[in-house]
């Protein structure tokens, strides 16, 4: 039998809508413009919609910036350096924004020709943001037990919500799982190895699995003891 | 069995379950179609799907139609038209008829529902009702605006201004407005004639009836014959690949009654054809489980258009795991990630390079397939479209951007 916690984890989900903002980008100088500037719904939008549109993809391409401008700049060699930034490692969306600037930045400045590339005809960067609608699940935990058995049944969105949103747009220290893990049932290395589960890197369905690897391994233990 | 449950199978049960959580925040409300025609269009194709699934979900929805002479609707055509970007002259007489019919209509169909949704141009001018009532009201439109004639567009940008949201099907077919835009791009059904399974039987047995061998792989490109479509570019594109491999090509569709150039196209088609046995000119009449088949038949499927809207036969293909070439026009580039569920073309060249790629790599062809599909389950599914139509409908009440339900 596995403890209980002191207030229960209640599962929400958060489906999004995406709303046009007008605002386009044909070349390197113009999108570092535009990132200055758009609102920080759009840079959520830019840097996690691509692995929730494409969730079945192993590997994944990382953000829309990056693949915009590997797939209509042309430029590998940028598009890789903005794949490769460690959005997890990121613990707002404001410096989220500040490291997409920097690397566009020092890109346009040690190779000056980045300036020129200009975006074929129909594939601007058109900036679009998420509206998030946060609303609760029937499915609640009390323990580990419960917990599982619930992760099984939620929704990837539902998943989604609680492992990244929470934590940036809604500027939570960790995501939601770590927090009520540690917090409501004391359990610090649970919440330490969830936390440090990189969920960018991973197919929806992976994150799942990693998840209740790590909480069936903990259970049995548990019940062992 | 209810109507919804029967898409558990294909989207999971808790994309389901969201679906009528989100519903329940919508208890009581009504819900109000109005477009121009019940029958024939994509519009009046997704409203006979969605409107019944909204109903189960617990909507009182009623869908209304216009009424309009051949007069009218041969203005509604011409603005259409200029909304596509064609150099379409419309005189101050002719919007007063436009409008007239509009004022007409406004009498006869009070819009009284809490949530109003005005599809296209045609009933733009309903929007008048608005100020007598306190319901809100959104425009929907389907159409590729990106290259609309600035007058024509002016005008109706005044009425749009008027509602208290707008709804395009891609990014780059929106235009600037007063009012918030949202972005819902059209969907297929999964369980509809023209996308269901089908047994292989079935499909041999369509290409029998066209007299089609299934012994070279075949590329099919499905689309009426419109130039805008480049059916002479596929069959270019079909030559070049054929220097290097056996294969023969299927062009199949429709010619529109309301499209003056599609006989002449076609016959275009057939002379550029020529004598080549190979390729496979098809008119056929609207069948849904015949264009199911060639698909399913098809090694390849093409969609080579100069311009296009969303580009909904691309989601056909990719939904039945089939590699698809397609140009990066209208709403192409939001299904088709290039190298990743596709690939995307600009030239009769760079078509024919991807055709052969696929051609010459099973492996690659399969696993673009299965991700295209994929793709398509999770994004581009009636389910998704009706989700965001009841977010659409909420944000009819909430300005903010993350809203707690």
């Amino acid at each position: 039998m596995t403890a209980k916690a002191r207030e229960p984890f209640v599962f929400n989900s958060r489906l999004h809508l995406n709303e046009l903002t007008g605002v386009k980008a044909t070349t390197l100088p113009e999108l570092v413009q535009c990132l200055r500037t758009v609102n920080s719904a759009s840079i959520y939008r830019h840097t996690h919609h691509f692995i929730e549109q494409h969730q079945y993809l192993a590997p994944e391409p990382t953000n829309d910036f990056a693949y915009w401008v590997s797939e209509s700049l042309g430029d590998d060699s940028l598009g890789e350096q903005l794949a490769g930034i460690d959005v997890l490692a990121q613990p707002t969306i404001s410096s989220i924004r500040k490291v997409l600037i920097g690397t566009i930045d020092r890109a346009l400045r040690t190779r000056p020709r980045l300036k020129a590339l200009t975006a074929p005809e129909g594939e601007e960067f058109v900036f679009l943001k998420s509206v998030s609608f946060v609303f609760p699940t029937p499915y609640r935990a009390a323990d580990l037990v419960e917990f599982a058995e619930c992760l099984r049944k939620v929704s990837l969105s539902s998943i989604y919500f609680h492992m990244f949103e929470a934590k940036l747009r809604l500027e939570r220290p960790t995501n939601d799982f770590s927090y009520w893990l540690m917090d409501s049932l004391g359990e610090r290395q649970l919440a330490l190895r969830i936390a440090q589960l990189d969920p960018y890197s991973q197919s929806g369905e992976t994150i799942r699995s990693s998840l209740l690897k790590i909480l069936e391994t903990r259970i049995k233990e548990a019940k062992e003891k | 069995m209810s109507k919804l449950d029967e898409y558990e199978p294909i989207v999971g049960k808790a994309v389901i379950e969201e679906l009528r959580l989100l519903a329940g925040h919508l208890s009581g409300k009504t819900i109000q179609h109005v477009n121009s025609t019940s029958v024939g269009g994509g519009v009046a194709e997704i409203l006979n799907r969605m409107v019944p699934l909204l109903k189960e979900l617990g909507m009182e929805t009623r869908w209304d139609v216009i009424k309009g002479g051949e007069q009218f609707f041969h203005i509604t055509k011409k603005i259409h038209n200029a909304l596509h970007g064609s150099n379409e002259e419309i005189t101050s007489d002719t919007w007063d008829i436009f409008w007239s019919t509009n004022e007409k209509n406004s009498l006869e169909l009070p819009c009284i529902s809490d949530i109003v949704l005005i599809h296209d141009p045609q009933p733009i001018g309903l929007i008048v009702q608005k100020g007598s009532r306190q319901n809100k009201w959104a425009w929907r439109c389907h159409v590729d605006i990106s290259y609309a004639q600035t007058p024509v567009w002016e005008i109706l940008r005044s009425y749009i201004n008027r509602y208290d949201a707008s709804v395009f099907s891609a990014p780059s077919f929106s235009k600037s407005l007063a009012i918030r835009q949202f972005m819902i791009s059209p969907s297929i059904d999964p369980l509809s004639d023209k996308n269901k399974d089908l047994p292989q039987s079935s499909v041999e047995g369509v290409l029998k009836e066209y007299k089609i061998k299934n012994d070279k792989p075949i590329i099919t490109q499905i689309s009426r014959f419109d130039r805008l479509k480049d059916p002479l570019g596929v069959i270019e594109a079909y030559r070049q690949v054929k220097r290097y491999i056996d294969c023969q090509l299927i062009l199949a569709g429709g010619t529109a009654s309301d499209d003056p150039e599609s006989a002449e196209v076609l016959s275009e088609v057939k002379q550029r054809a020529a004598d080549d046995p190979d390729i496979h000119v098809l008119l056929m009449p609207h069948n849904e489980i015949h264009v199911n088949a060639l698909q399913r038949a098809s090694a390849v499927i093409v969609q080579k258009s100069l311009r296009e809207g969303f580009g909904l036969t691309v989601t056909e293909a990719l939904w039945k795991g089939k590699p698809v070439v397609a140009s990066a026009v209208g709403g192409v580039p939001l299904q088709i990630k290039n190298k990743y569920t596709g690939l995307l073309c600009h030239s009769v060249e760079g078509a024919a390079f991807a055709i052969k790629q696929i051609l010459q790599s099973p492996d690659y062809a399969q696993r673009l397939g299965e991700n295209g599909r994929e793709h398509i389950r999770q994004n581009f599914l009636l389910t998704r479209h009706l989700k965001e139509y009841l977010l659409l409908f909420l944000s009819l009440y909430y300005p903010d951007e993350v809203v707690r339900l």
